[in-house]
């Protein structure tokens, strides 16, 4: 095996400079790095990368494309598959997936394969998006409920096929938790909508504002001529610890908290009309992505202190390697093995302390990580002004609620034909948080690409 | 798309907004609220409905100028587009032919009380209500009121039209047996409204409007203890029995903003 070098840095904004600005925290290759990271790859005649990756690029092929400085040509073998790179790029999890599988990992650093798909993307941008020309449209109509990464991606590859496409948004812009949940630093807002503008470009309607379950149900989507339907309305209800003294003021769920700093700009009040309030000292509770954006966020709208507080030790945090360490750098503390049990709050109802118990780990548990054991008698105060609540979402239940037949766990997901991502009732597909519970932005997309190509033979079958 | 077809000014501060909204309005029922947002960098703002007409595709709101946001809306003319309007959003309240009812609101929310007492009505019940405003020169509908109520209270805080203050209903409860109560006005009315049924077993149903984000369950800033659980008011309510809801936690709850909403009314009042 040919030797290969490190991979090569991406800048970033260094941590005590970033702590002050919402502005994009990795910086990106320049065109050289890009190139010279590029060269790395062996482009292996049995790629595995491929194999890591929900929606199938073809990984060595841009790669071979970067090689050579073609870069138009690099972003159109991506956009093959993935209609979504600037996103991708950013937020998925690569070092468990394409770049799992690379070979110079096992000796090295892998390709960095997340960072390229990112700059090819960033380079279409910069030089003129071209869109493939719509084809005839001969197909079906398709009505997809929610846009985020399930639903853009299902919207795009059937718009793609021909087919005449109309997504149903309940918020005031596109983009699910990509517009709402991923804060600007990671992934900028802008780039969110230049992807969803590509996506309108290739046909596709967006209908914002519009909640079907309230606005129209499902089988008057059906009624209304639509011959498919594809729902992939996300993880969106919040969950609380249901501890006594969380609805106090200043106890926000990460939802609200990122909802308010990211989909209406708080980080910008008064300019925005939308308001937030954070104290000296926020406590995040929580170990995941999620936890870690609303800890980052709070720094950057001016807490003095930012603690994670998580029930499982530091190998159990479920959140990606990388976000862990951006918010170490920031100068997030982590309160591992500790667990909320009550809050308690001054005379105006504001939270002003915190009862947290110790933790120990035993068995593994059915998720098999080390299950978590309160230790008797540790419980201890400790000062909070804000408390974020980061421990999860689960289904947003209105769609099952007002459509008959549509069958679902107990855990209020969607059940789906893992093949075809098909409902129990015909002409329904589901994918995303609604099937999975809640997973990447890559596994929805991987999901709505499925879920296209049966709504495509579906409707063909059909006429 | 969502134009603003008539516009009313009902007292000083409070405005009426008909609204085109088709799809909407064939849904809309008493109960239901909307969301809207009318400029890039504005919040979005929760108000319940006051009125629908499936066949002229319309929906009515009628609201109060109280802070930055709810000022500017009030500026807007017939013809003009409210950029975002999301809804019907939460449940349709509990329509029934119960009898003999109290129908209490107050304030801005009189509007949205009509709207409840025009379907209770038509569902069979004999309505007593009564409006209740800070004073003589708040109230508003008071004609409309009549046409629906079978008997009508009106009465200010400081007596300058109709009775004074809510003593009045201590008496009624205590004379006469209504089979339900429904209120709808400030949080604080709702909360003395509840206090003065629960002696009397009167089933009290309040209707709730805490802050609010997205209003389809997500953020949970609308979380209210209801019977000792939290219960989030746009998916779980907006109506609940008023016997079981912790007004004061719900009261701290809708207060948590005003500095930030006296520094918006502030900064924008010296701009215009």
């Amino acid at each position: 095996m040919a030797a290969r070098g490190p991979q090569v840095e991406m800048p970033k904004q260094p941590p005590e400079e970033r702590v002050d600005n919402f502005d994009e925290v990795a910086q990106g290759y320049t065109e050289e790095m890009a190139i010279e990271e590029a060269l790395r790859c062996l482009t292996c005649p049995n790629p595995q990368c491929i194999k890591g990756c929900p929606v199938d690029i073809d990984i060595p092929g841009f790669i071979d494309l970067m090689k050579q400085g073609k870069f138009d040509e690099a972003i159109k073998e991506v956009k093959e598959k993935n209609a979504l790179p600037a996103i991708c790029g950013r937020v998925c999890p690569q070092e468990s997936q394409c770049q799992k599988f690379c070979i110079l990992g096992i000796k090295g650093d892998p390709i960095a394969i997340g960072r390229l798909e990112r700059f090819v993307a960033d380079w279409e941008q910069e030089h003129g998006v071209e869109v493939p020309g719509n084809p005839d449209n001969n197909g079906g109509k398709v009505a997809v409920v929610g846009a985020g990464p399930a639903g853009l991606t299902v919207a795009a590859e059937l718009a793609k096929l021909g087919h005449d496409v109309t997504i149903f948004e309940a918020l005031h812009n596109a983009g699910g938790v990509l517009t709402y949940g991923i804060p600007q630093f990671r992934l900028p807002k802008e780039i969110v909508q230049a992807e969803v503008n590509y996506v309108q470009k290739l046909g596709v309607t967006i209908n914002l504002d519009a909640m079907i379950g309230k606005l129209y149900t499902i089988s008057e989507l059906f009624a209304d001529g639509f011959d498919a339907v594809f729902i992939g309305s996300g993880a969106g209800l919040t969950r609380f610890l249901h501890v006594p003294g969380e609805n106090l003021n200043g106890i926000y769920s990460a939802n609200e908290f990122l909802i308010r700093t990211n989909l209406m700009r708080a980080y910008k009040f008064p300019e925005y009309d939308t308001p937030i309030n954070v104290g000296k000292i926020v406590a995040v509770i929580g170990g995941g992505n999620v936890a870690m954006d609303s800890a980052r966020s709070a720094l950057r709208l001016g807490a003095e202190k930012v603690i994670i507080v998580y029930r499982r030790g530091r190998e159990e945090l479920p959140a990606r390697l990388e976000e862990v360490e951006n918010a170490e750098e920031e100068g997030v503390e982590f309160m591992l093995l500790n667990n909320p049990v009550r809050f308690k709050g001054d005379d105006l109802g504001r939270v002003k302390q915190m009862e947290v118990i110790r933790m120990e780990l035993g068995e593994p548990d059915e998720s098999g990580r080390r299950r978590p054991i309160p230790v008797e008698g540790s419980e201890y105060l400790i000062d909070v002004n804000t408390v974020v609540i980061a421990i999860g979402q689960t289904p947003n239940p209105i769609i099952q609620r007002t459509t008959e037949g549509l069958e679902t766990t107990r855990w209020n997901t969607i059940v789906v034909d893992e093949e075809t991502m098909q409902t129990s009732i015909e002409g329904v597909y589901a994918g995303g948080d609604i099937v999975s519970g809640t997973a990447t932005v890559i596994s929805a997309m991987g999901a709505g690409k499925k879920a296209a190509k049966a709504i495509h033979e579906y409707i063909f079958k059909k006429s | 798309m969502n134009r603003i077809l008539t516009k009313r000014t009902l007292t000083q501060n409070v405005k009426l907004f008909e609204v085109e909204a088709p799809l909407i309005a064939r849904k809309a029922k008493p109960g239901h609220f909307v969301i809207l947002r009318f400029h890039e960098k504005g919040e979005r703002i929760p108000i319940t409905l006051a009125g629908s007409g499936p066949k002229r595709g319309t929906i009515t709101i009628v609201f109060a100028e109280v802070g930055k946001s709810s000022t500017q809306l009030g500026n807007l003319e017939e013809g003009d587009e409210i950029l975002n309007l999301l809804g019907p959003l939460g449940n349709p309240f509990p329509l029934d032919n119960y009898g003999t009812i109290l129908c209490i609101g107050g304030g801005v929310f009189i509007g949205a009380l009509i709207y409840h007492m025009k379907a209770l009505k038509e569902a069979g019940n004999k309505i007593v209500a009564v409006l209740g405003s800070r004073g003589k020169k708040h109230l508003f509908f008071v004609e409309e009121a009549k046409e629906v109520a079978d008997e009508l209270y009106v009465t200010t805080d400081d007596g300058s039209a109709g009775l004074e203050g809510l003593v009045f209903l201590e008496d009624l409860l205590k004379e006469r047996s209504f089979d339900h109560v429904f209120t709808i006005g400030p949080t604080s009315l709702q909360k003395e409204v509840s206090e003065m049924t629960r002696p009397h077993g009167i089933r009290t149903t309040v209707n709730l409007f805490p802050i609010m984000v997205d209003g389809m369950g997500m953020c949970g800033a609308c979380r209210v203890t209801v019977g000792g659980e939290t219960k989030f008011a746009c998916v779980d309510g907006p109506d609940f029995d008023g016997h079981e809801v912790d007004f004061d936690e719900l009261i701290s709850r809708m207060r948590v903003y005003n500095p930030q909403e006296k520094i918006a009314m502030i900064l924008y009042q010296r701009v215009v």
